[in-house]
């Protein structure tokens, strides 16, 4: 089954991006195809390289980036929310002027119509989310 | 981006259906789902709206929004039928518990009971909620 996945949460406050990778890590480990994780809200967080957290907890950022790569799953980052929340590529960054960007590898933003199109084309969309 | 997928896509057409759940401005989930809806337009999908629990207050006239500094962008609702988005349903319970009308509301709505709004939700191909 083709599955895509919209994440609505951010990162460590909520326990929607951990739900929706073990969701991800079950569904790939049973045979479907997770075709895209779309991320949305705040959930656009999740997509942030400079995420540190304590060394003996999960690192949320790095586990999507490796599941994207190694599963060739399409990890999108929606712009309009990625940018209320700060977070940039790094055409975008320069685009709007500013001197960093922060997006973690294997993510990449576009727009709100890779979420409808990820409805259309998935047999599910499973929403993650408050 | 859209065009290519529109093409790509060659009429698929999905029942969608946005399920509005919060109130107005507390958090930013009403106005993130609102910018969802008015993409959704773009790709000739079968697009609904359902308004349960607080997410009715989305709907109620004569917001006005200067005190919280933000944008009252209740008006949008009143546009969505130029985007031909003319299905939008309200939850009757939601409505009564909060002492609302169907005449407190900006737009032109189907109220039904939670039953009814059940069966609606199962005939649906996506379902995202905010």
């Amino acid at each position: 089954m083709k599955i895509a996945i919209m994440v609505n949460e951010g990162p460590y406050t909520h326990q929607a991006t951990d739900s929706a990778y073990q969701f991800a890590k079950a569904a790939i480990a049973k045979g479907h195809e997770i075709t895209r994780v779309f991320f949305y809200h705040d959930g656009v967080n999740n997509g942030t390289r400079l995420t540190v957290p304590p060394q003996d907890d999960r690192h949320i950022v790095n586990r999507w980036s490796e599941m994207g790569t190694q599963h060739n799953i399409d990890l999108v980052i929606c712009i309009a929310a990625a940018q209320r929340r700060g977070l940039l590529d790094e055409n975008e960054a320069k685009r709007q002027g500013k001197n960093a960007d922060n997006i973690a590898p294997g993510f990449r933003i576009s727009g709100l119509g890779q979420l409808v199109e990820a409805g259309i084309q998935s047999d599910r969309l499973v929403v993650f989310g408050d | 981006m859209s065009d290519e997928m529109d093409f790509e896509e060659g009429g698929t057409v999905k029942k969608f259906m946005f399920v509005n759940r919060k109130a107005p401005y507390g958090t930013i989930y009403a106005l993130e789902g609102l910018e969802v809806v008015l993409i959704s337009a773009a790709f000739d999908q079968d697009v609904s709206l359902a308004f349960v629990d607080d997410g009715v207050f989305q709907l109620v006239k004569g917001q006005k929004t200067d005190g919280v500094e933000m944008k009252n962008f209740s008006p949008t609702y009143r546009a969505l039928e130029g985007y031909d988005i003319e299905k939008l349903y309200v939850d009757r319970e939601s409505l009564e518990a909060r002492g609302l009308t169907e005449d407190d509301l900006l737009v032109d709505v189907q109220v039904m009971s939670a039953a009814e709004m059940g069966d609606m939700m199962a005939q649906q191909d996506v379902l995202i909620s905010f």
